[in-house]
């Protein structure tokens, strides 16, 4: 076993088994007794009212790509953060400017009113 | 775990057989036990645990009937689920519908490979083990927004999206709290973190540095969003969404929902723990079994009073509004979160082996914070209406 990330994947294959037979037993052993009334999308009792592929606000895109700039973000400082000690008083000041720099675009985004939802 | 394996082969078991399908045997034993005799109970009791704490706190009885105290509540939940019809509505995506629940549960099962036990009970001490466990956990994501979606219902659609747009946001002050731990322990293995630190309270990451203590804080909330949970469950708020992203589905595949959020509770308890509170650290004791229990006990302890202190949360407040939980987020939380970073980082530079004295003037303000939080609900039990007591069920 070189490869540390081995037993990773024997625990990603083991769920998926796990899932798979626990589903299928649930398809063996249940009922089956379909109607077109269960089939129909639930609305609270009424008729179902058109389709559910609906446009939705714009503003979750908005979070999705804030969140890609400063998740990623976020990933490039774990790097420096194992190696901080190594790496001392310039490390601190390398990435103090970086910090600098994403906080002004966040502070730009919030001006903005990325951040406000309605 | 590969160490014990390899001590196995030396001993001249399994000889003749080739290493890796040793392993392989290896592994797939320790993640069939880690499943289902650890997992799986633990979420069940976990549910039934919360249902009788709610009733507790409410003033009702909660499940009582199955079992001493109603304990095999989950076992017959369970069952019931299993003998379930799995119904998929005609207007749903056929593909990506039933393949919803398997991403969430996958994504949940899997962060127990780097969740130690004890000091040698682990699946795999990954190099990279808090990322791994931040980056299995987003694949949550991806379910929860393909089960929204494919639904083809609205209830489903707007809890999706909610969903998706409160986990992917709260992952931040989560990513930048956990990142000033690793500041201070130079290391991502969960193993290494808790080598760390010391058995002692003042030892701990917890009361490092100011900036940890507020990190805490802030990691448990942000994890609370991230698994959903009230005060910060709007995409499954009942009283708006019917069941948010959930709605159409049913048995089986509705029970690994709920298998992976009450699971996940102890996934946070679990690296609160790591991160902050010392892991599976005991006082050395001598012999080794007794030390491994010992360890095994503390961690779970510790990380279990945390999924108390969940349910507790779940029980007490209201829920927010879906734009006071973004406000939330990155109003407050992200700018706090930096500030984490930066003063944690400046404080490694100040002292660099640490302060001894900070650390236990940290420690005496959390045990007078709890003092005083804890004499608050005193003052509050004892003012209640005796009538809102309920006596004889516990």
């Amino acid at each position: 076993m070189s490869d540390p990330f081995f037993p990773v994947l024997v625990l990603f294959a083991f769920a998926a088994v796990v899932v798979l037979a626990l589903l299928f037993i649930a398809q063996t052993v249940g009922p089956k007794r379909m109607t077109a009334v269960k089939a129909d999308p639930f609305e609270s009792g009424n008729p179902p009212q058109g389709d559910a592929r609906i446009r939705f606000p714009v503003h979750f895109y908005l979070v999705a790509m804030l969140f890609l700039i400063f998740d990623l973000e976020v990933v490039f400082l774990y790097p420096w953060a194992v190696s901080f000690r190594r790496l001392g008083v310039f490390g601190l000041v390398e990435m103090g400017i970086f910090l600098l720099i994403v906080v002004i675009g966040f502070i730009y985004a919030w001006k903005k009113g990325a951040l406000d939802l309605d | 775990m590969q160490a014990f394996v390899d001590s196995l082969i030396q001993q001249g078991y399994f000889t003749g057989m080739p290493t890796q399908v040793v392993y392989a045997i290896a592994m797939i034993a320790a993640a069939f036990a880690v499943l289902s005799f650890f997992v799986a109970p633990l979420a069940g009791v976990t549910s039934w645990l919360e249902r009788r704490v709610w009733a507790r706190m409410q003033s009702r009885v909660g499940p009582n009937r199955v079992g001493p105290q109603g304990i095999l509540q989950w076992l017959a939940d369970g069952i019931k689920n299993l003998l379930k019809e799995d119904l998929i509505p005609a207007a749903a995506d056929q593909l990506l519908f039933p393949l919803a629940p398997y991403i969430v549960f996958i994504g949940f099962l899997c962060t127990f490979v780097v969740i130690p036990f004890g000091s040698n009970l682990i699946v795999a001490d990954l190099d990279i083990g808090i990322l791994y466990l931040l980056a299995v956990t987003s694949i949550v994501v991806v379910g929860i927004l393909m089960a929204g979606w494919s639904s083809n219902n609205k209830w489903s659609l707007l809890g999706g999206m909610r969903s998706a747009a409160q986990i992917v946001s709260y992952e931040i002050p989560a990513g930048l709290a956990v990142l000033s731990i690793i500041f201070l322990a130079g290391t991502m293995s969960t193993q290494g973190i808790i080598k760390n630190q010391g058995w002692a309270p003042w030892d701990w990451y917890l009361f490092n540095n100011p900036f940890t203590f507020i990190a805490f804080f802030l990691y448990f909330t942000a994890a609370l969003a991230e698994g959903n949970r009230t005060p910060f469950d709007i995409p499954e708020a009942e009283s708006e969404l019917v069941a948010g992203y959930v709605t159409e589905y049913s048995g089986m595949r509705f029970l690994f929902f709920f298998f992976a959020e009450w699971g996940n509770l102890y996934v946070i308890g679990a690296v609160a723990t790591i991160l902050f509170l010392g892991g599976w650290q005991v006082p050395a004791v001598g012999d080794g079994l007794i030390e491994g229990v010992l360890q095994f006990v503390v961690f779970f302890l510790k990380a279990y009073l945390w999924v108390f202190v969940a349910m507790w949360v779940r029980a007490t407040l209201p829920r927010v509004r879906v734009d006071q939980l973004m406000a939330l987020c990155w109003k407050y939380m992200v700018p706090l979160s930096f500030l984490c970073v930066i003063g944690t980082a400046a404080w490694m530079v100040v002292f660099p082996h640490g302060n001894r004295w900070a650390s236990v003037g940290m420690f005496v303000l959390g045990v007078v914070i709890l003092l005083l939080f804890f004499g608050r609900v005193r003052y509050q039990i004892r003012h209640s209406k005796p009538e809102l007591y309920l006596r004889p069920y516990i």
